[in-house]
């Protein structure tokens, strides 16, 4: 019997072979461990399926990024016949492209890093000490350095301090500052949530994790009304220092209660800053500014992101203001205008439009609310024509706002209409080919910039 | 007539706690014409008949404890010593207002007064209350939050969340129910299922107890057992206070669902009147010394209703200030 290296979690694509607990000649029986395995979110333990004796080891402990479904070892099950180990590496299942049919994609992805390097040189910034981080990294890292910066901040919410964190954000972090300052709840969303914000009324600065955004709807009275409206209703005397974050938007096939993107619903209310980063480098430096900022905040991350890698300033003093969005691609013809995820999708979708000859202007607007409106405006006179993609369902968004804003400030520099690529208006489906259905495509996006070229 | 005093309260400290019941009595009065009048907008939640919970609570506080409630708020900032005619602004919606007449009646706060609001949404304060204790505990300051809570509030979900989370992390809470028999137009028969109240909150491991809210004696020391309790123990408790409202839910309330024999027969014992009572019968305080409180009290009324009427509407540029810092 083969053994294959399992899915164990819905966004793992590649699994590392920590350790084997057997070797070559064990007996075993079904349940023993065999092995430890690392997914992307924590270490588990790999199980033997049958009673049998391993035959052979063919995967060594320490390798990493095996795929899905490699066969990692053979199992000789009592009274069954040795299987042939295949020559060629196992097929994969069938691809779905991202336009839902069944076809093999031919994605070339541009990366993020590049972008941002060049952005860089572009920028007068100082020259920063830099790594190559992941965005779950750069956040735990961000998190910490502001629990040291002020013994103020503390964290909170479900599964952040014993079990490291669910998507392990916040590894380490109960090591380091105690249970004083890092604290698991109850499932208890609109309880602890309603906490978080009294204690920031009272001073301190809590980091509220939810599991994922989902989970925030539970306590989104106290998110408006009690957290957003505060200072207002005050008359300036109650300020609410604190910040909402986890994951937020569509993960990888978890459903459609699982799979919502709250941008929207949170950037429509006054009182709250929204920041959507896209990237690891800008997750520590609005995070990081998050925590710093009196007002409450909402930051929403995405678990697809996490493990995206780009260079990260290791300096304690890096900071990225809120409200400034980043011009990640110089071009002249078209602005193409996403945030969190949807920046990606841009990027995939890149190479098609640099083949039709089209050179765009790509804005990463990281900060929702405010909204850098100068950035947008000073590109949209410059290139006339406007796209904007947004995973959130289409209907009364985000980007139907943005869109409002673009006609009534450029409205004479427009050359087009301009075209927003949405979320369908549909729950999340749980199928693989409708899930891509549902989310905006490359070739939505693609067709999008060719209709505001008026390109056939 | 109530003649215990464990508290020890001299005449002159009693005399100030009935002065205190007389003056949210007497704003609360000229609130309810100036609302008539139209001088007062919106919703205005009347604290009438519920005097002696908020300063027989107060009769028992360190300064430094911190305070939050629902939105029938008048009275409990005014115990936390806001001056009324920065309250009546609020009320009348004048740039002098505590919350510069963006709040109104609803929201008021002050952080130098230690009242953290002032909230609309019932049930609301009570997490937030909790974290405010959270506060003082992380902080190591030894504080207690008071949280006021409706009878209404008592079915609604987060108060139990914050129960078990103050609870659990054993957080210097005091829970004060408020039980005036009506949320709004609905009987606590009709609304709450099982037994007393504060019962609800033993479950999560939260010791309390049921007092005659009418009476500030009672009260207070009532208060004062919860207060040497969470001191000693660091762990929240829970009081239920036996109350009634005159008036009705707000202004705009008709009351139709009490009867008139109801509401005289509660009138009955008035904690202003009764309050008033003990003081000339039990303490001997001259009936003199209690009309000069009574008459300082309804001239400074005069000057608070006339201040918070002349005092301008909110300058303009005030819409947009203040949504964020």
């Amino acid at each position: 019997m083969k053994i294959l290296l399992p899915a164990l979690s819905p966004t793992m694509e590649t699994g590392n072979l920590v350790k084997w607990l057997v070797k070559e000649g064990d007996s075993v029986v079904s349940g023993d461990i065999l092995a430890e395995i690392e997914t992307d979110k924590a270490t588990m333990e790999l199980e033997s399926p049958d009673d049998g004796k391993v035959e052979k080891i063919l995967v060594k402990e320490g390798t990493e990024n095996i795929s899905v479904n490699s066969e990692i070892a053979l199992l000789r099950v009592d009274g069954e016949e040795i299987e042939e180990i295949s020559e060629k590496p196992i097929e994969k299942p069938p691809q779905v492209s991202s336009n839902g049919s069944e076809q093999p994609a031919t994605e070339v992805k541009i990366s993020m890093n590049s972008l941002l390097n060049q952005t860089k040189e572009n920028s007068d910034e100082k020259n920063w000490s830099e790594k190559e981080i992941s965005m779950r990294e750069a956040l735990n890292i961000a998190i910490e350095e502001e629990m040291e910066y002020d013994k103020d901040v503390f964290l909170l919410g479900e599964e952040v301090a014993e079990y490291d964190g669910a998507y392990k954000v916040t590894q380490g972090l109960l090591d380091k500052f105690g249970s004083k300052r890092v604290l698991d709840t109850p499932i208890s969303e609109h309880g602890f949530t309603g906490l978080a914000i009294g204690a920031a009324m009272a001073g301190l600065k809590p980091i509220c994790e939810f599991m994922t955004f989902n989970f925030s709807m539970q306590a989104i009275d106290q998110i408006v009304n009690s957290a957003a409206k505060s200072l207002y209703m005050s008359g300036g005397e109650i300020n609410v220092p604190i910040v909402f974050r986890g994951p937020n938007g569509a993960a990888a096939r978890v459903g459609a209660q699982h799979s919502q993107c709250f941008i929207s619903w949170f950037s429509h209310i006054p009182g709250l800053i929204v920041i959507a980063p896209s990237n690891a480098r800008d997750a520590k430096g609005l995070l990081k500014s998050s925590i710093r900022n009196p007002n409450p905040v909402v930051f929403l991350e995405h678990e697809l992101l996490y493990k995206e890698k780009t260079n990260v300033p290791e300096e304690k003093d890096f900071l990225i203001p809120i409200g400034k969005g980043n011009l990640i691609k110089e071009g002249k013809d078209v602005t193409i205008i996403g945030f969190s995820m949807s920046v990606q999708r841009i990027l995939n979708a890149l190479p098609s439009i640099e083949k039709l000859g089209i050179s765009p202007d790509i804005i990463d607007l990281r900060s929702i609310k405010p909204l850098d409106e100068e950035l947008i405006y000073k590109s949209v006179k410059k290139t006339n024509r406007v796209v904007i993609v947004e995973d959130g369902f289409g209907s009364t968004s985000f980007g139907s706002h943005l869109s409002y804003l673009i006609q009534s400030n450029c409205f004479d520099f427009l050359d087009s209409e301009i075209i927003k690529v949405s979320g369908k208006d549909v729950p999340m489906p749980y199928a693989e080919n409708l899930e891509k259905l549902a989310l905006p495509n490359t070739d939505e996006i693609v067709s999008a910039v060719k209709k505001v070229s008026y390109i056939n | 007539m109530n003649k215990k005093n464990k508290n020890n309260f001299t005449n002159d400290q009693l005399l100030k706690f009935y002065e205190k019941m007389f003056l949210i009595r007497k704003f609360e009065e000229k609130a309810a014409q100036l609302y008539g009048a139209g001088k007062i907008g919106g919703f205005c939640h009347l604290y009438i008949g519920q005097e002696a919970v908020v300063i027989g609570i107060l009769s028992s506080i360190n300064s430094e404890d911190t305070v939050i409630t629902a939105y029938r708020d008048h009275g409990h900032i005014l115990a936390r010593g806001v001056d009324p005619k920065l309250v009546m602004s609020e009320l009348t919606g004048r740039r002098d207002g505590i919350s510069k007449g963006k709040g109104g009646s609803m929201h008021m706060f002050s952080k130098a007064n230690r009242f953290y609001g002032g909230h609309g949404i019932v049930g609301a304060q009570v997490p937030l209350g909790v974290g405010i204790g959270f506060a003082h505990k992380y902080r190591n300051e030894k504080k207690i939050s008071r949280v006021y809570l409706g009878d209404g509030a008592m079915s609604n979900g987060q108060v139990f969340e914050a129960f078990n989370l103050a609870s659990l992390w054993e957080l210097p809470v005091l829970f004060i129910i408020e039980n005036n028999k009506y949320g709004m137009g609905t009987s606590i028969g009709r609304s709450a299922a099982g037994g007393e109240l504060y019962e609800r909150a033993t479950v999560f491991g939260i010791k309390g107890e049921k007092v005659d809210g009418m009476n500030f004696f009672n009260v207070s020391e009532s208060a004062i057992r919860a207060r040497e309790y969470i001191e000693k123990n660091s762990k929240p408790y829970i009081i239920e206070m036996d109350t009634y409202r005159f008036r009705g839910h707000s202004m705009s309330d008709p009351g139709l669902y009490r009867t008139k024999d109801e509401v005289n027969k509660m009138k009955e014992i008035d904690p202003v009147l009764m309050m008033k009572e003990a003081l000339l019968n039990d303490y001997k305080i001259q009936e003199e010394s209690i009309k000069n409180v009574e008459s300082d009290i309804k001239k400074r009324i005069k000057d608070v209703e006339k201040f918070s009427i002349e005092s301008p509407l909110p300058d303009l540029k005030e819409l947009y200030t203040e949504v964020y810092l």
